[in-house]
């Protein structure tokens, strides 16, 4: 995917054509984004080893996660990663039709996993337990809910993926941004991960 | 509907505030009369504001530096002038509650939006044509960096007129700056222009990270590249690995204060020095991300006036790399006295002092790269001759605070601000300096008066000395930073002494005005007809003065170190291709221009609590990238034969300055038929 060639510069290739091959470009650029993104969940995740015992007397992780439920966010999540895969897998067939369903699929897995996650939300907060409560939730739903923000700006994108395949069809720049949008979300699905063992599972241990 | 708007924000109660805006009003005023008097608005809008070319993004970045510059040193007269007066009975003319805002303002613009844009105006400026590339990676993101940092700026600017700034420093540290101790919007200025300038910053980061990998000239390997595009590298890594924590660190504060969670509270469990640690964790790669692009600047003019190839280029290279990884694990030295145990201590003690060790490799290697050179005392190399007798001074004295104990006499007095004045004002604003005036007749064709230049470097320097060494002297007496008034009378006469060299200083900027305004008068006899006004070394000096928007009309090949000194010793540095291709160049774009104007509406309407106005700027900026993604035809192709038409204009030139040489060493080619 990523073809840096960084230490030498192929002299003759580059003689030829003089403008540089867009498509890398923006992947490496779009690795590097993904990499200050990164930088940013890392430090979330400090920030909640940091404060995940600060209850204040507040309820701890182990009163208030449903590990069940919180399951099956992940599988949504997963299995939507699975179905961009499929996406992508169509579009190097240069299958349209195939690469609009998978697209409306993934978002709708998408879509079923910040629904939970809001439920989730709405019923800490309706029973007392907010972000305001204690330090602990504070970094609680700072990590997650920025987990969550992402998931709905990688929806966004999809959507106007979705309008772009349908309009544009599966051009050469249309090609390279669900490429580039696969690389986020399949993102996303590894900083969930970090959140579900980190969060959830060693919250209730 | 009005969230916290309200006519008692304006602060009419002050008489410096308020002079300060009606004097920057009417500035304002006087420009915008003069744009229109002169129909000048068609010509800014398409050749500057949705300009896309890196060359006028970076003169536009500096512009924005310097007039924040001025900003930032009238707070610094303020500051000197209060403490020169308030001791004993004399209260001075500035309130407790406006000198802490003048401090905090002073260290954000310096730091954010003087520094910082000069800096990446420079690189915007050189980077792309040291590599022999005709842009930046991405030209559009070039455009929205720029239109965020200057949208914060903006921000900051609005709060000396409407509302108050920041009165917890330019660090911001919690709890002091929750809403219990700062209630009003000041800290929220704070906040929002910093965090819109680093988004800026961070895109910046990734954008020259791409570019510096990727579009370097056919041949030109990692290790041949000039040592400035080194620095750039390794500053834009610091960007991309930093901001994103200054980004958290500040999200939080921001959580804490607009919704009352507790990160940095004293209460329900929240811990203060958490906000202490990631702005750190920031903050000190953020020195080096000011430092390392002017040692790149430093080099590259050693070498040019020196005469000879950079000494030491690989090692140089390496101790730039060591800087990059080491800045990361000293931040805990900026807070030895949190109280941390005396093991944490000393680990970043020595880690701290190691980065001496870098730092002095590089000084040798300018040394003896000057050694038994050529060297020409233009005034780039005066503010670089400077900083090495200066910055060696500052850097000793941060080695002496980096051993915990004597960290803890000096911790927060003026021996502090000394040090970091004596690292930063030479190892940054006078790299920055160096550089302006290296590659002022690059950008715009024509170059800067040279005896105002002196002039100017004369007073900066003995300006410098006499406002800072007495800093030193006061803070082993033991004075506090930040003191509106003291009583103790001993240390009032350093404190005039440092109030007289602000007043040196000042006359240096003003020399730099007068420099500037007589060389535009006088721009036709300053003319850079060569395109090489110092016999340089490097790619940028092969285009012309200055160059056209494609900057190569054949992109160089490169086969050294120092491209364009080895092709004129081969003697093909002004050979002609035989024939152009067609150049294809990234059209203009008003998008970036657009977000930049709703940030500072999403800004300015988050810190006045106006909410409907903030989610219709979010989503209007959201429209704008999703309109801009929707459009795939962002290039256009400039045909071979207008390329012809402005090289063969270019050589015509070229041949009158041989001519008029009886000796010249340029031999200039036929000009190729126009098409």
């Amino acid at each position: 995917m990523m073809t840096t060639n960084a230490l030498t510069m192929d002299i003759s290739q580059n003689e030829a054509v003089e403008h540089h091959d867009t498509v890398s470009i923006q992947t490496l650029g779009f690795w590097l984004y993904l990499m200050s993104d990164l930088i940013l969940f890392a430090t979330l995740f400090a920030v909640f080893a940091v404060l995940r015992s600060g209850y204040a007397g507040g309820p701890t992780g182990k009163e208030l996660f449903d590990v069940p439920y919180v399951l099956a966010e992940t599988l949504l999540l997963l299995f939507s990663s699975v179905t961009y895969g499929l996406v992508m897998v169509a579009v190097h067939d240069d299958n349209r039709k195939w690469v609009q369903i998978g697209l409306v699929v993934t978002f709708l897995l998408g879509l079923g996993f910040v629904c939970m996650e809001i439920k989730e939300f709405h019923h800490m907060i309706a029973e007392g337990h907010g972000p305001d409560r204690s330090a602990f939730l504070s970094s609680f739903f700072a990590l997650v809910g920025t987990h969550g923000t992402h998931v709905i700006f990688g929806m966004i994108w999809m959507a106007v993926m979705i309008g772009q395949v349908a309009v544009k069809g599966l051009t050469s720049p249309v090609q390279s941004r669900l490429m580039r949008l696969s690389m986020f979300w399949h993102f996303l699905d590894i900083i969930w991960i970090g959140i579900f063992s980190v969060v959830y599972l060693m919250g209730v241990l | 509907m009005f969230g916290k708007l309200s006519l008692s924000a304006i602060p009419f109660d002050s008489l410096i505030t308020m002079s300060a805006v009606v004097g920057a009003g009417v500035m304002g005023l006087v420009i915008l009369g003069l744009i229109t008097y002169y129909r000048k608005w068609a010509y800014l809008y398409t050749e500057w504001l949705t300009s896309l070319d890196h060359k006028k993004i970076g003169i536009m970045y500096i512009i924005l530096a310097l007039v924040m510059l001025l900003r930032g040193f009238s707070d610094a007269i303020l500051m000197r002038s209060q403490q020169a007066i308030a001791v004993g009975g004399a209260m001075g003319f500035l309130s407790a509650d406006h000198f802490n805002q003048i401090f905090s303002a002073h260290g954000t613009i310096m730091i954010i939006f003087m520094a910082m844009p000069f800096m990446v105006g420079l690189m915007n400026i050189v980077v792309p044509q040291q590599i022999g590339a005709r842009d930046v990676a991405f030209p559009f993101l070039n455009s929205l960096s720029l239109w965020l940092t200057t949208a914060a700026a903006v921000l900051i600017m609005v709060s000396l007129g409407y509302g108050e700034f920041s009165k917890a420093g330019w660090s911001g540290y919690a709890p002091l700056t929750e809403q219990e101790f700062s209630p009003g919007v000041g800290v929220d200025y704070w906040i929002w222009g910093l965090q819109i300038a680093g988004v800026g910053t961070t895109l910046t980061g990734i954008n020259f990270l791409v570019t510096i990998l990727k579009m370097r000239a056919p041949g030109m390997k990692l290790m041949q590249m000039p040592l400035f595009v080194w620095t750039t590298f390794f500053t834009m890594v610091l960007v991309v690995w930093a901001f994103p924590v200054l980004t958290v660190d500040l999200a939080l504060l921001t959580l804490d204060r607009y919704l009352g969670m507790h990160f940095f509270t004293t209460t329900l469990g929240g811990n203060q020095m958490l906000y202490t640690n990631l702005f750190w964790t920031w903050g000190h790669p953020e020195v080096y991300i000011l430092i390392l692009p002017a040692f790149g600047i430093f080099s590259e003019v050693v070498a040019t006036f020196s005469k000879k190839r950079l000494f030491g280029y690989t090692t140089m290279v390496y101790a730039t790399a060591v800087i990059t990884v080491l800045s990361f694990s000293v931040w805990l030295h900026h807070f030895f006295t949190m109280g941390a145990s005396p093991y944490v201590n000393l680990f970043f003690g020595i880690a701290t002092m190691l980065i001496a060790i870098p730092t002095g490799v590089k000084i040798f290697n300018w040394l003896f790269t000057m050694y038994r050179g050529r060297i020409t005392l233009a005034s780039p190399m005066y503010w670089t001759l400077a900083f090495i007798v200066t910055f060696a001074i500052g850097g000793s004295s941060g080695v002496m605070m980096s051993i915990p104990p004597a960290d803890f006499v000096l911790h927060n007095s003026l021996f502090l601000i000394a040090h970091f004045h004596n690292v930063l004002i030479p190892g940054a604003l006078f790299g920055l300096f160096a550089g302006f005036y290296y590659w002022f007749p690059k950008a715009v064709g024509f170059s800067l008066r040279e005896d105002w230049g002196k002039r100017a470097f004369w007073c900066w320097l003995i300006g410098f000395y006499l406002a800072f060494a007495p800093l030193y002297v006061l803070g082993f007496m033991g004075m506090p930073r930040r003191l509106v008034h003291y009583v103790n009378l001993s240390w009032h006469p350093w404190l005039i002494v440092a109030a007289l060299g602000a007043a040196v200083i000042a006359l240096g900027i003003l020399a730099q005005g007068i420099q500037l305004f007589l060389s535009i008068k006088e721009r036709k006899a300053l003319t850079d007809s060569t395109g090489d006004p110092w016999d340089g070394r490097t790619l940028e000096w092969m285009t012309s003065s200055p160059p056209p928007e494609y900057n190569f009309a054949k992109v160089p090949v490169v086969q050294d170190i120092d491209a364009f000194m080895d092709m004129k010793e081969r003697g093909v540095a002004y050979q002609r291709p035989d024939h152009y291709n067609d150049i294809e160049m990234p059209k203009n774009a008003v998008h970036g221009l657009i977000i930049g104007g709703l940030s500072f509406v999403f800004g300015f309407a988050m810190i006045w609590y106006l909410w409907w106005l903030a989610i219709l700027a979010g989503l209007g900026m959201l429209f704008t990238v999703i309109a801009r993604s929707m459009d795939d035809d962002t290039h256009y192709i400039i045909p071979a034969a207008e390329v012809v038409r402005i090289e063969n204009e270019r050589y015509r030139q070229l041949e009158s300055i041989a001519n008029r040489r009886p000796t010249g060493e340029r031999t200039v080619p036929e000009p190729v038929p126009e098409m």
